[in-house]
């Protein structure tokens, strides 16, 4: 599956780039799966998610758990906790 | 009803966007108007840096806005969140409520203020005046303070 993922603050730093197209093997199911698979890509990947829990996901701009499925999406987000306001 | 949501980089007229809800809004005993700033954190900060998701971060506030305007019955909502270079003294967020009676207003501007600190995806940097600046953590406090919304009945 083709997949555009999208990164942004601490993440999107220590992966060193703000978006880009991955094909997805068809093994990666969920969020976490794809967590696990990009953990294991690279040491920036690595760094981005060291605490896995903390991260946040969303799927074309929904904001979901690890646990959903990625079967579908368009776009795949990975950030921190938000701080705005 | 009115209801405004803008995500922008440029800053905001307080004045004028009170005038413009007020202006259109009908029935309305009561309007608040929050505004937040950038802190200079005792001198230390010179700015933040405000990055955001376009495209989700509209739709955070218009869904906050809806939750808001239905939950407190408001005759009007106007909520402003700017991303891109702010320095310290500066607006970040605009939120203004406008309600039959005040405790609605007031309620409902402190309800959307809870929302945008932990649905919002907006991330803040630090420019301190010397030295690297670093992420913002979230604060627990703020999940809290955005969970007694769940408990809570009106």
């Amino acid at each position: 599956m083709r997949l555009r993922l999208v990164y942004f603050a601490w993440v999107r730093e220590r992966i060193g780039k703000a978006e880009e197209e991955i094909n997805v093997p068809d093994h990666i199911k969920t969020v976490g799966d794809l967590i696990a698979h990009l953990t294991a890509l690279d040491e920036g990947y690595a760094a981005a998610f060291e605490v896995p829990q903390v991260i946040r996901a969303a799927i074309n701009e929904e904001l979901v758990e690890h646990d959903e499925p990625i079967a579908g999406a368009r776009e795949v987000a990975f950030f921190p906790p938000m701080t705005g306001g | 009803m009115s209801v405004t949501t803008r995500v922008q980089a440029e800053d905001f007229d307080v004045s004028a966007e009170y005038e413009a809800l007020r202006t259109v809004t009908t029935g309305a005993g009561a309007i608040v108007s929050f505004s937040g700033l950038c802190r200079d954190e005792g001198g230390r900060l010179s700015a933040l840096e405000l990055e955001h998701y376009p495209g989700m971060a509209e739709k955070a506030l218009a869904r906050t806005a809806e939750a808001a305007t239905a939950r407190f019955g408001l005759a009007g909502l106007t909520i402003i969140h700017r991303f891109g270079k702010i320095t310290a003294g500066e607006n970040i967020v605009l939120v203004i409520a406008a309600a039959s009676h005040r405790k609605a207003a007031f309620e409902a501007a402190d309800f959307v203020m809870d929302y945008l600190k932990t649905d919002a995806p907006f991330w803040k940097k630090e420019h301190p005046k010397s030295g690297d600046g670093g992420w913002v953590a979230a604060k627990t406090s703020d999940d809290t303070a955005r969970a007694r919304w769940d408990s809570v009945t009106e």
